[in-house]
């Protein structure tokens, strides 16, 4: 069964009137429970639960600690192209924005890569638009045969694919994949993506379990925070992460929580998410999912990040560039968005240890991809 | 109305029973009746599946009772395909309890062969209800092979020791997306309702209903244990109360 069949069965409108309607006594119930079931996760988004915000932190915090220790994994993106056939409303890469249009060359993708290689990363999170004639999955393959001997983990952040596709990148080496849904808001979906192969919201929703039966080992999910109701979104998502965790249970999952950055188009989030309601939602989704990966990326403020890593995040990048060639070249006129967190890789790595975190920068091996022995 | 459901059939009774060591077919029958079951289980090695006028046979009322015959004895996946395959040639229902218990002093069950057995029952057109040790990695490979439920064993069978095996079936509740059974080792009501109460979806007992003195009586007291469990369940038991909360402030940067 897909998560689709799942997500049709619910009225989104049903779980925002369900979320409102919890009360404190839920609230408690559910941070008492050692399993969430679907209202106790509900009780944790409500607004009844923004005054237990604080031992919903520590909850988080203590689950974190316990599944994960006090490590954070490092990675970085590395943006291969920005050229896009999508209208997403929200997107720097949107095909009617002006921005300057550039797709790395192989070449040119070993230099950024050295780059990060020699800042320390050893997982890298390769990033496209969606553009089949500047880089289909036979570019994408290419890019991760070049980068394999260099990383230890290479992921991959593009358009949704069809489990032959996947198959095609895992045999070239790529062991994980980030692709958030946007919104799981069906009419909001449609509106936010007026044209381009991403109107198709079933292939991009399947495309998780596409990648899972593929073999996939590493899955990523998420909404983009901005565009729909906060709540819904996130009950939405740890809904889709479980879905995906119960029937496939031999890949792990990772949650991310984009939100809505400043972007060339100048798009306003439809419906901004405070720092206190993102706090509540990171603990949220810590709570359903214990063994979740949960990601933080640069798009978030420096202060924050720092503030946010007790609560149950497990893995960050640094350093980010999100314009393909920013990392070799100064010019990043062709970014998707603005980043927050400019701090060197370096310095997030001092910043850690001070607060007593591990950095983690290799946490996978190639050998787990040769089927031979 | 919340019912059981395997394979797309529906069941009122969470309870199922099953039909060895009683001292008559009486006292077997009674047990059927007090139990309220639906679903009763039959070793194929101890009847005569051809023959309607077998003593325990006769005694299961077919348009009550769904017998579900198992394959007990079995000491690996090939005789127990060829057991199930032998009912359903007899004329039963092509529903299996999966047993492959190569030990015969703990009839602990063997995972190897017994995933190799559902893989072949499935393909054939079984419903395949695996019994087996309360292990999660092997329920789920069972579930990916296509069976209708998982069996975790309570504990050894015959042992009545209740749900010794509990944090590795909880682990199998919270992760199963087919009904999980609990069956084997259940002795007594509180067992049955304690498994209920952790959110299996039924229980399946035999050798405490066969032994007891009165196997009508107590196949009663089952009956309400499970429903106990269940009910108990679905109300949303109370939790036990997580540990004080730690005094340094996580959320404090907040209120900046």
């Amino acid at each position: 069964m897909s998560f689709q069949e799942t997500l049709d069965s619910y009225d989104l409108s049903e779980i925002e009137a369900r979320i409102a309607a919890k009360q404190p006594a839920d609230v408690k119930a559910a941070l008492a429970a050692t399993q969430l079931g679907p209202d106790d996760f509900m009780a944790l988004l409500s607004p009844a639960a923004a005054v237990y915000l604080e031992p919903l932190a520590q909850r988080a915090h203590r689950l974190t600690v316990q599944r994960f220790g006090k490590t954070i994994l490092m990675y970085a993106p590395l943006y291969l192209s920005n050229e896009c056939t999508n209208g997403c409303r929200y997107c720097g890469f949107n095909a009617r924005n002006s921005v300057p249009r550039r797709t790395l060359t192989f070449d040119e993708i070993e230099a950024e890569a050295r780059v990060l290689h020699a800042r320390g990363f050893r997982h890298l999170l390769l990033v496209t638009g969606e553009a089949p004639k500047a880089a289909d999955t036979a570019y994408l393959a290419a890019a991760v045969t070049r980068l394999r001997a260099l990383f230890s983990s290479l992921s991959i952040e593009v358009y949704p694919m069809d489990e032959a596709g996947y198959r095609q990148l895992i045999a070239a080496g790529v062991d994980g994949l980030t692709l958030y849904q946007e919104t799981y808001d069906r009419a909001l979906y449609a509106e936010m993506h007026p044209f381009g192969k991403k109107r198709d919201f079933d292939f991009r929703l399947r495309a998780p379990e596409h990648a899972a039966a593929a073999g996939m080992r590493r899955i990523g999910v998420g909404a983009l925070l901005g565009l729909g109701k906060f709540r819904v979104e996130a009950f939405c998502t740890g809904l889709h992460a479980l879905h995906l965790a119960r029937r496939f249970w031999r890949s792990h999952l990772t949650i991310s929580f984009p939100r809505m950055r400043p972007a060339d188009g100048g798009f306003q989030p439809l419906n901004p998410v405070s720092d206190r309601d993102f706090v509540q939602l990171i603990c949220a989704l810590r709570l359903l999912l214990p063994d979740a990966g949960l990601v933080m990326s640069t798009r978030e403020s420096a202060q924050l990040r720092d503030n946010l890593l007790p609560l149950g995040i497990t893995q960050m990048s640094a350093g980010s560039c999100t314009s393909p060639g920013g990392y070799t070249e100064k010019d990043d006129s062709g970014r998707q968005f603005v980043i927050d967190d400019d701090r060197s890789p370096a310095e997030v790595e001092a910043m850690l240890r001070q607060h007593g975190y591990d950095p983690v920068w290799k946490d996978w091996d190639a050998a787990f991809h040769q089927k031979s022995i | 109305m919340d019912t059981l459901i395997i394979a797309g059939r529906s069941f009122r009774s969470r309870l199922m029973v099953g039909t060895g060591k009683f001292s008559s077919n009486a006292a077997m029958v009674a047990a059927m009746e007090g139990s309220g079951c639906e679903i009763v289980t039959v070793a194929l090695r101890r009847v005569d599946i051809d023959n309607p006028h077998d003593s325990i046979l006769a005694h299961i009322d077919r348009s009550k009772y769904l017998l579900l015959p198992n394959t007990s004895g079995a000491r690996d996946a090939e005789e127990a395909v060829r057991l199930a395959r032998l009912a359903r040639a007899a004329g039963c229902e092509p529903w299996v309890k999966l047993e492959v218990t190569p030990d015969p002093f703990y009839l602990l069950p063997d995972p190897i062969e017994t995933l190799k057995a559902a893989e072949i029952l499935v393909k054939d057109g079984f419903v395949v209800l695996p019994y087996i040790n309360a292990d999660p990695v092997l329920a789920k490979r069972l579930q990916e092979a296509g069976t209708a439920t998982v069996m975790p064993l309570g504990a050894p069978i015959g042992t009545n020791k209740g749900v010794r095996t509990r944090d590795s079936i909880a682990i199998i509740i919270e992760q199963a997306i087919v009904p999980v059974v609990v069956d084997a080792g259940l002795g007594a009501p509180s067992h049955a309702a304690e498994a209920m109460e952790m959110g299996a979806d039924a229980v399946l007992v035999n050798t405490a209903l066969a032994v007891a003195r009165d196997p009508g009586r107590m196949s009663s007291a089952f009956r309400k244990g499970v429903e106990a469990g269940h009910e108990a369940y679905l109300a949303g038991l109370g939790r036990q109360q997580d540990r004080a909360e730690a005094s340094s402030p996580l959320t404090g940067f907040l209120r900046n």
